[in-house]
C-alpha cells in the first residue's frame, strides 16, 4: 500500500452539506470510479445509476429487484408486506438494490443523504458490480448482457399466455413452478446463455418439436397385461437420477401443453439466474462492504469528504455490519455483511501484517500483495469454499463463533467447538457446511418416471444425518408437482439405501383405481 | 463510465397489478375479515381501512425444507460462557440452539400475515355486488356545494389570471382596426408614388413625388404610433362557481326498545343499521341519520341513547311510524331528500296496531320513500306484524322488503339479500 508521503496534498471536499443533487452524484461517482479503477484496479461493468422514490423502491423490492417481471400474486404479497412494514416504521428500506446486468443497474433512493448516496455508489456500483463481473459463478452461470432482454421476453410471453389461456391457468402453472424453483437449477453443467431474440424464435420451434418428442417417449410403452411390468424389471427411466426437477418436467411431463412447458422453462431460467446469488451471499456482501469501507476511507484520506460525512457513513456502516449475539432478541442467524466484511478485512490484514498464527494457518498468502489476494479470493470461490479456505482464527475469535450439535437421539444439545485452539478447524468446517446449499437444502432428485407402467413419477430424498423433510410442506410441494406431472407422484425418503418413508399424491389409492 | 438516470417521474405503481392479484386470490379470507370487522365497529366508524389478517400457512408458497429431527450442527456467534463439550438443555420449540437460521423457515407458521386494506378497498369488499334500489333523486342544493369551472374570458380580472394568447390576439385586432384606414391610404399613395417613379421625371412630378413622400412618412408614423399592447386588450380567464347537483339521503333507524327486545337483539339491529348507513354513504354525498325508538310511544334520540339506554313497556309500532312521517313532513321534504328507513323489531306488537302500521306505511311513508326495510329479530315463529307486512310487500315489492334475522351470522347475508343487485332494475 502506498505510504502517505507520496500522496497528493489534501484536496477540497466535494461537498459540505448532506444535500445531494445530480451534479454531486456524478462528481462523487467520478471520484469513486477513479479510486476504484485506477488505484485498486477493480474491473466493473458500466453503471446505470437510477434515482428512485421510496414507493418505487418498494416496487423494486417486491419484484426481487428486477426492473421488469411477469405478474404474479406472490409479488403482490411481497409488496403488501413490505409496504405494510415500511408504513408502520418497522422496517427501513434497504439503501440500494443492484442488478446483475450489463450495464449494472443500481437504485438510489431520493430520501438518502449525500453520504448515504456515496456509500451506496461505492457499495453497489463498484463493490457488487466488480463481484458480478469477476466471480466465477456469475461468469459461468449468468449472462449479464442478456438478462433484461430475457425478462422482457418472459413478461410478454406470460402476458400472452394469460390472454390466450386465462389468468388462472397461468397462475396455477406459476405457483407450481415456483414451489419447485429451488430444484430448477443445474449445478454442474453450464446452461445455454439466454438471449431474448433467439429465445423468441427458438421458443416457437421448441413448442412444436418438444410436443412431438414427449409423445414419442410415451408411445414406447407396449400393450401388455397390467401385471407383467412387475415381473419384468426393465431399465429405469431416467437411467441416472436427475437433480433438476423443473428441467425434467419441462422435457418429460406427459400432458403439459407447449405453453406450459415454456412457463416451466422461464421459471427454471430465473432460478438458474439467481442461483449464484444464493451461493455467494456472504462473499458478495462482504466484498461490497469491504469496498465501500475502503473506497470512502480513501476519499477521506484524499480530503474529498469531510469529517461529518465520515461520521454519518461510519454510523451506517456500523449498523450494516453489526452481528447480534446468538442470545439477543435481534438475532436471526449470522449476518452475511458482518461475516463477509470481517473475513475480507482480515484477509487484508493477513497480507499486510501477518502474525505468527497467520504464518501457520495461511502460509501462501501471509505477507503477499493484499489486492491480488483479495481479488483471487473474490473470483474463485463461493461462500462454502471461501469460508473453508479463508476463515481465520482471528475472525472466529472476534465473532466468538461456536458450534452446537443438535441430535434428536440425545436429550441435550452439545457444544462441539468454540473459538479456541482445538475448535478453530471444526468451527470453520461446520460453518462452511452451513453455507453449502446441497446440505442446507434437502437432497431431492427424480428417481423414476414409470414410462412403462402407470406413468407415476418417483422422487427420492436422500437423508443426511437422519434429517427428515418437513412433511406437510413436502406434501404441498408434491401437490404442485402432481399438477405439473398429472399422474401419481411419490416421494421416498431414503437412508442407507432403505426407503424410510413414502409420501404419495394422490394419497395411496387402491391398485385398481388405475386409469384405463 | 456511469449513466445517471432520474427515474422518480416514472410511475410508482408498478406493483398494482400484483397487489390486485393478491387481493383477488385471497378474496375469501379478506371477505371473512371484512365481515368480522363489520360486526365490531361503531356505526359511524367505517371511513377507514381494515387490517386484514391471513394465517400465514394459507399464504405460504411451499418449498421443500428440512423438518425437525436428525442430527445437525449450527454455528452461532457471540459465545460467552460455553466450553467445548458442554451440554445444554434443548430450548423449547426444538430449534437448534437458540433459534438458528432455520427458525425463520419453520417458525413462520405461527405468525399471521397482516396488511391494511385502504378504506375504498374495504368498502368495495363489503358492498360487492350490492345496489341501492330506486337510487335517483338528485337535488340542487344551495350554496355550500359548488365547483369552480371555467367561465369564459372577461376583460377585467387579476393579473394572475391573464390570458396571454387572448390578450395578444385582442391587441392584434385592435392594431389592425385602428390602422386600417391609414394603411389603405398608404397603399394608394405608395402605388401612385411607384407609378410616378416609373414615368419620366418632370418638375411637376418631382413636386408631387415630394408631397407623396411626405404623406407616406406621416402615415407610417401614424401607424407606428398605435400602441402595441393597450390595457383595453387585456383579457382574463374567468372562473365561476357552479352549484353541483347533490344527492343526499336521510336514513331513519327505527327500533323497538320495549321490554321484549334484549340487549343482544339490539346489538343485532345496530349492526344492521350500521351497514345500511355505510352503504348509503357510499351512494350519496351527504347522509343524515335519524334515530327513532319506541315502545308504546316513540321518541327521536341520539345515537348513544338509541343503542344503549333501555326501557320497558309494551309495544305500539305505529307510534314510531307516525313520528317518522312527522319528521319527514317537517324536515325532509321528499322532493329534496332520498329517504330510507330500516325498522328493527322483535315483531311484537299490539294486535290492533298492526293494521294501523300497514296503513301509515302504505299511505304516508312508502310513497315518499326510496326503500323501507324491515328486519325481524326473532328466532322463533313470526308475530303479528310480520303477517301484515307480508301483505304490504306483495302490494309494493319495489320499495318494501322484509327479512328475518336469527343470529349475528344472518345480518350480513340478510343485508346482502335486501340490497342484492336486481337485474330487472338495470
Amino acid at each position: 500500500m502506498a505510504d502517505n508521503e507520496t500522496r497528493p496534498r489534501r484536496k477540497a471536499p466535494l461537498s459540505e452539506t448532506s444535500e445531494w443533487n445530480f451534479d454531486l452524484i456524478a462528481l462523487y461517482d467520478r471520484e469513486i470510479a477513479r479510486i476504484a479503477h485506477e488505484r485498486f484496479g477493480l474491473d466493473t461493468f458500466p453503471n446505470q445509476i437510477e434515482v428512485i422514490s421510496s414507493e418505487q423502491m418498494m416496487d423494486a423490492y417486491s419484484s426481487v429487484g428486477m426492473p421488469v417481471g411477469y405478474n404474479h400474486w406472490s409479488f403482490g404479497k411481497q409488496f403488501v408486506e413490505v409496504e405494510n412494514l415500511y408504513r408502520r416504521g418497522q422496517m427501513g428500506l434497504a439503501y440500494e438494490i443492484v442488478i446483475n446486468s450489463n450495464p449494472c443497474i443500481a437504485y438510489l433512493m431520493e430520501e438518502n443523504t449525500m453520504p448515504m448516496q456515496a456509500l451506496v455508489i461505492a457499495h453497489a456500483c463498484y463493490g457488487h458490480n466488480s463481484f458480478f463481473k469477476g466471480n466465477y459463478l456469475f461468469r459461468t452461470w449468468t449472462d449479464a448482457s442478456a438478462i433484461i432482454d430475457y425478462l422482457v421476453f418472459a413478461r410478454h410471453y406470460i402476458a400472452e399466455c394469460e390472454e390466450r389461456h386465462g389468468v388462472n391457468a397461468v397462475e396455477q402453472m406459476l405457483d407450481s413452478c415456483h414451489a419447485l424453483m429451488n430444484y430448477g437449477v443445474d449445478r454442474y453443467k453450464r446452461p445455454y446463455p439466454i438471449s431474448a431474440e433467439t429465445e423468441r424464435n427458438r421458443q416457437q420451434e421448441r413448442e412444436a418439436s418438444l410436443q412431438k418428442q414427449v409423445s414419442e417417449l410415451w408411445k414406447t410403452f407396449p400393450e401388455m397385461q397390467p401385471d407383467i411390468r412387475r415381473r419384468q424389471p426393465t431399465q429405469r427411466y431416467p437411467s441416472e437420477p436427475q437433480e433438476n426437477l423443473l428441467y425434467f418436467i419441462e422435457k418429460n411431463a406427459p400432458l403439459l401443453e407447449p405453453w406450459q412447458r415454456e412457463i416451466v422453462r422461464i421459471v427454471r431460467k430465473m432460478a438458474q439466474y439467481f442461483y449464484p446469488q444464493r451461493q455467494t451471499k456472504v462473499m458478495n456482501e462482504g466484498w461490497a462492504t469491504f469496498w465501500h469501507y475502503t473506497l470512502l476511507h480513501e476519499m477521506y484520506d484524499e480530503g474529498l469528504v469531510t469529517e461529518g460525512f465520515m461520521l454519518e457513513f461510519l454510523q451506517n456502516h456500523a449498523q450494516v455490519v453489526y452481528q447480534p449475539p446468538f442470545d439477543s432478541p435481534m438475532y436471526s442467524g449470522i449476518n452475511p455483511y458482518a461475516l463477509g466484511f470481517a473475513m475480507f478485512r482480515d484477509l487484508r490484514r493477513i497480507c499486510e501484517a501477518p502474525t505468527e498464527e497467520d504464518n501457520i494457518w495461511f502460509p501462501e498468502i501471509a505477507g503477499s500483495d493484499w489486492l491480488s489476494t483479495l481479488k483471487f479470493a473474490m473470483q474463485s470461490f463461493k461462500d462454502e469454499s471461501f469460508i473453508q479456505q479463508f476463515l481465520s482464527p482471528k475472525v472466529i475469535r472476534d465473532l466468538k463463533l461456536f458450534a452446537v450439535l443438535d441430535d434428536d437421539a440425545e436429550t441435550h444439545l452439545e457444544i462441539r467447538a468454540i473459538h479456541n485452539e482445538r475448535g478453530y478447524q471444526q468451527v470453520r468446517q461446520l460453518l462452511s457446511e452451513q453455507y453449502n446449499l446441497s446440505i442446507h437444502e434437502p437432497n431431492i432428485q427424480v428417481y423414476e418416471a414409470a414410462v412403462r407402467g402407470d406413468r407415476s413419477l418417483t422422487l427420492q430424498h436422500v437423508r443426511q444425518d437422519r434429517r427428515p423433510l418437513a412433511r406437510d410442506k413436502a406434501a404441498d410441494v408434491l401437490r404442485h408437482l402432481h399438477r405439473l406431472w398429472q399422474f401419481d407422484v411419490h416421494l421416498e425418503s431414503v437412508e442407507d439405501g432403505r426407503v424410510l418413508e413414502r409420501l404419495s399424491i394422490p394419497a395411496a389409492a387402491p391398485e385398481d383405481a388405475d386409469p384405463a | 463510465m456511469s449513466f445517471i438516470v432520474d427515474r422518480r417521474l416514472n410511475g410508482k405503481n408498478k406493483s398494482t397489478v400484483n397487489r390486485q392479484r393478491f387481493l383477488e386470490r385471497y378474496r375469501e379470507h379478506i371477505r371473512d375479515a371484512v365481515d368480522t370487522a363489520v360486526n365490531q365497529r361503531s356505526i359511524r366508524d367505517m371511513e377507514r381501512g381494515e387490517r386484514i389478517i391471513i394465517p400465514r400457512k394459507d399464504l405460504s408458497e411451499p418449498q421443500f425444507h428440512h423438518g425437525h429431527g436428525g442430527r445437525r450442527s449450527v454455528v452461532h456467534p457471540g459465545n460467552r460462557e460455553f466450553q467445548q463439550g458442554d451440554t445444554i438443555a434443548r430450548p423449547p420449540g426444538g430449534g437448534g440452539g437458540g433459534g438458528g437460521d432455520q427458525a425463520s423457515d419453520q417458525g413462520e407458521g405461527l405468525d399471521d400475515f397482516a396488511f391494511e386494506l385502504d378504506p375504498g378497498e374495504f368498502l368495495n369488499f363489503l358492498f360487492e355486488g350490492l345496489a341501492l334500489p330506486n337510487l335517483v333523486k338528485r337535488q340542487l342544493l344551495g350554496d355550500t356545494h359548488s365547483r369552480i369551472v371555467h367561465g369564459g374570458i372577461v376583460s377585467q380580472g387579476n393579473p394572475s389570471k391573464i390570458n396571454i394568447v387572448r390578450s395578444m390576439r385582442q391587441a392584434s385586432m385592435r392594431r389592425r382596426a385602428l390602422s386600417a384606414a391609414a394603411r389603405r391610404r398608404l397603399r394608394d399613395l405608395q402605388s401612385e408614388y411607384d407609378a410616378l417613379l416609373e414615368q419620366e421625371q418632370t418638375i411637376a412630378r418631382q413636386a408631387r413625388l415630394g408631397e407623396l413622400k411626405e404623406q407616406i412618412e406621416r402615415l407610417e408614423r401614424r401607424i407606428k404610433g398605435i400602441p402595441y399592447l393597450d390595457t383595453v386588450d387585456l383579457r382574463y380567464n374567468h372562473t365561476v362557481r357552479q352549484p353541483i347537483p347533490m344527492t343526499r339521503a336521510v336514513m331513519f333507524c327505527i327500533m323497538d326498545v320495549s321490554g321484549s327486545m334484549s340487549q343482544e337483539m339490539k346489538d343485532l339491529a345496530k349492526r344492521f343499521f350500521l351497514l345500511l348507513y355505510l352503504f348509503l354513504q357510499r351512494n350519496y354525498q351527504y347522509t343524515e341519520v335519524v334515530f327513532v325508538r319506541h315502545h308504546t310511544s316513540a321518541r327521536e334520540v341520539d345515537e348513544e341513547e338509541f343503542f344503549y339506554s333501555r326501557e320497558t313497556g309494551g309495544t305500539i309500532v305505529s307510534s314510531a311510524l307516525r313520528l317518522t312521517a312527522d319528521i319527514i313532513r317537517e324536515r325532509y321534504p321528499e322532493d329534496r331528500w332520498n329517504i330510507y328507513a330500516a325498522q328493527a323489531s322483535d315483531g311484537d306488537n299490539w294486535n290492533d296496531d298492526s293494521p294501523a302500521c300497514t296503513r301509515i306505511l302504505q299511505e304516508e311513508l312508502l310513497p315518499k320513500m326510496q326503500y323501507f326495510s324491515y328486519i325481524e329479530i326473532m328466532p322463533r315463529r313470526h308475530q303479528a306484524l310480520w303477517n301484515s307486512y307480508m301483505q304490504l310487500q306483495q302490494s309494493m315489492p319495489g320499495v318494501f322488503a322484509l327479512q328475518q334475522i336469527e343470529g349475528p351470522g344472518d345480518i350480513y347475508p340478510v343485508f346482502r339479500e335486501l340490497f342484492r343487485k336486481r337485474l330487472e332494475e338495470h
